[in-house]
């Protein structure tokens, strides 16, 4: 499906939340805002629901220590019991303490890199993909507001000019 | 401006006055002689079925220094070692109470240090808050210093280096006595003292005058002397936790026993501000405060838990493994005797924390936080309890009318200090120049 969306540029990102906040208030719906740096309480000010990836975060954490204690209970334990410094690896509970660094790691790496996989794999970037930004100045020093058109081109127009938008541009979308 | 409630007021007296006879009969029913000492040991035996008589015929790891000192038979000397703990035991109780309110008090004043030379933004809301709480320093500092004082006076037996007696038959003690003597000790205690209540109350005057002041040189002076005292609290901070601390155990040490003491100190601390903070705001003093700050706290109290147990970690796991006679006897005598309150403690201290304050949005439920900071508050009063004990009283432990009642004194003492402290000067202070960022802050 093709539709008309508007394109408004800014230059400065306290401009930019003021001019979202206006946008929302003037009960527009907002396609998307590209940024060359995260801005601080975008999201809220767009709307957006809240992100669900500490959740995510935190199944990641208790799959890295699973991972962690069948691991060193399989490696340490079971399948090749040692005396290390005159504590035999018979049990996994009494040799914990030594564990409890690899425990702790594998945590921390489950979380981290599955967590960073996941928001790329749910905003849809991979290697080689296409970027989606309509112009490259949104990777420098401009950011860029993205309006759906419902037959209200000129009402858009002068509100957006009205929150200081540096420049305004009308273009086709193939919307997925 | 803020006045303390007399509800507050007289809650705080009550528990002093509770707290200052439940500390009365503990010193009172203290045993003299060795005979008084096996009676109550097996009175205490018998109430308690056996579990805690064969407890007490225990032999002692971990206090190879009160035995080895007494060279007679080892009947008698066993016998002249539970006198002493029993003796011990009401002091230590005193102590531990004295010595864990007054790292609060240390511990906020560190944070405030910290938040001054930070010059940080989201936090000058709260400085009255933390001025508040350090004021408790100068009576909570003094009365450490009073027990220490009597503690070389040979009223107690807390530090058995103190006994000339015992030095004078162990040789590791005589290699240290050049640092661990009296008048030394003395000395540095008050110098530590003195330099913490100096920057406490010149920070405090800098800090009312900015108030008043046409230019910011108050503000920057208070910034200058803020980092120059955290250069010497942390100096400062590490001697004092071998000394009052670690000292208990003389032949024992560990290299990080001042960050785990600092990480201890340092999220009571910041628990007391968030408390402190929530009970003005729910009286509707503080407006200006949202939940914002509270959130910051709470994420403090959630990364400091954290650091807490990686120190506590890292002291226990490489002693365990290392297996160190000299150095393990501190855990055997630990896990052996005190096996609850030492593993509770972690539990209270990280297990509960870390899930309770994990999700972002409790961090903002003010309920929440208050009941994730008392299980905190309880969880590190039991950790200084976990330093001192087993040293003093042995496997002789128990939290019973004396313990309680020192927690309930110090506890009535810091509640009424700190809050005629907050309520002698307004709230919000009006002239610090990160007053407004600090009013917008947001998360």
């Amino acid at each position: 499906m093709a539709s008309k969306v508007i394109h408004a540029y800014y230059n400065d990102d306290d401009v930019l939340m003021h001019a979202v906040k206006k946008v929302k208030t003037a009960k527009h719906h907002i396609e998307e805002v590209y940024c060359p740096f995260p801005v601080h309480g975008l999201d809220k000010a767009m709307g957006l629901a809240p992100t669900r990836i500490a959740i995510t975060s935190f199944m990641y954490g208790c799959l890295g220590l699973t991972v962690a204690i069948v691991m060193m209970n399989y490696i340490m334990i079971e399948d090749w019991p040692q005396d290390i410094g005159g504590k035999p690896s018979f049990s996994y509970i009494e040799n914990m303490p030594a564990f409890v660094p690899i425990m702790f790691e594998l945590t921390v790496f489950f979380a981290a890199h599955l967590m960073v996989i996941t928001f790329y794999l749910r905003s849809k970037l991979w290697p080689f993909k296409k970027a989606e930004n309509p112009d490259v100045r949104t990777t420098d020093d401009h950011f860029v507001m993205e309006i759906e058109i419902h037959d209200n081109e000129k009402e858009l127009k002068d509100l957006l000019l009205d929150t200081g938008a540096v420049e305004i541009n009308v273009s086709e979308k193939n919307l997925h | 401006m803020y006045t303390i409630s007399n509800r507050l007021k007289i809650g705080a007296i009550v528990l002093m006055v509770v707290g200052a006879l439940a500390m009365a009969y503990g010193f009172v029913t203290m045993p003299s002689t060795v005979e008084e000492a096996k009676e109550m040991v097996a009175a205490h035996g018998d109430g308690h079925g056996g579990s805690h008589g064969a407890e007490a015929t225990h032999a002692d790891e971990g206090h190879g220094v009160a035995v080895e000192s007494h060279g007679e038979g080892h009947d008698a000397s066993h016998d002249e070692h539970l006198l002493q703990q029993l003796r011990n035991k009401p002091w230590a109780a005193l102590y531990v109470a004295a010595f864990f309110f007054m790292m609060i008090s240390l511990g906020v004043l560190a944070f405030y240090a910290i938040q001054r030379a930070a010059q940080a933004g989201w936090s000058p809301l709260l400085f009255r808050v933390m001025e508040g709480i350090t004021a408790y320093l100068v009576p909570g500092g003094i009365i450490v210093f009073v027990i220490l004082v009597l503690s070389v006076m040979h009223m107690n037996h807390l530090f058995v280096w103190m006994d000339a007696d015992v030095v004078a038959h162990d040789h590791l003690l005589q290699g240290k006595s050049g640092y661990l003597n009296p008048v030394f000790f003395l000395i540095r205690a008050a110098i530590f003292l003195g330099g913490w209540i100096l920057y406490r109350e010149y920070s405090r005057k800098l800090s009312l005058q900015q108030d008043e002041a046409d230019d910011n040189s108050n503000f920057k002076l208070n910034f200058r002397i803020s980092a120059a005292f955290l250069v010497f609290y942390l100096v400062s901070e590490s001697i004092m936790s071998w000394d009052w601390l670690m000292s208990v155990e003389p032949h024992w040490f560990s290299t990080l026993f001042g960050w785990y003491t600092f990480a201890g100190m340092i999220v009571s601390g910041v628990t007391v501000i968030a408390m402190v903070t929530i009970y003005l705001k729910s009286k509707g003093h503080l407006p200006d405060v949202n939940d914002s700050h509270i959130h910051d706290l709470a994420k403090f109290m959630f990364g400091f838990s954290i650091f807490w147990t990686y120190l506590w970690f890292s002291q226990f796991m490489l002693i365990w493994y290392s297996n160190i006679p000299e150095e393990v006897t501190y855990f055997v005598a630990r896990i052996e005797d005190y096996k609850l309150p030492f593993f509770g403690m972690v539990v209270m201290n990280f297990v509960f924390p870390f899930l309770i304050l994990m999700n972002s949005d409790f961090k903002r439920v003010n309920w929440f936080v208050i009941m994730a900071g008392i299980i905190i508050l309880v969880g590190h009063y039991i950790d200084i309890f976990n330093m001192i004990m087993p040293s003093t009283v042995g496997d002789q432990w128990y939290i019973g009318t004396t313990e309680i009642g020192a927690i309930l004194f110090f506890a009535g003492f810091f509640i009424f200090w700190v809050f005629r402290a907050l309520s002698t000067v307004p709230l919000q202070p009006k002239r610090n120049p990160f007053i407004e960022e600090s009013k917008h802050f947001h998360y």
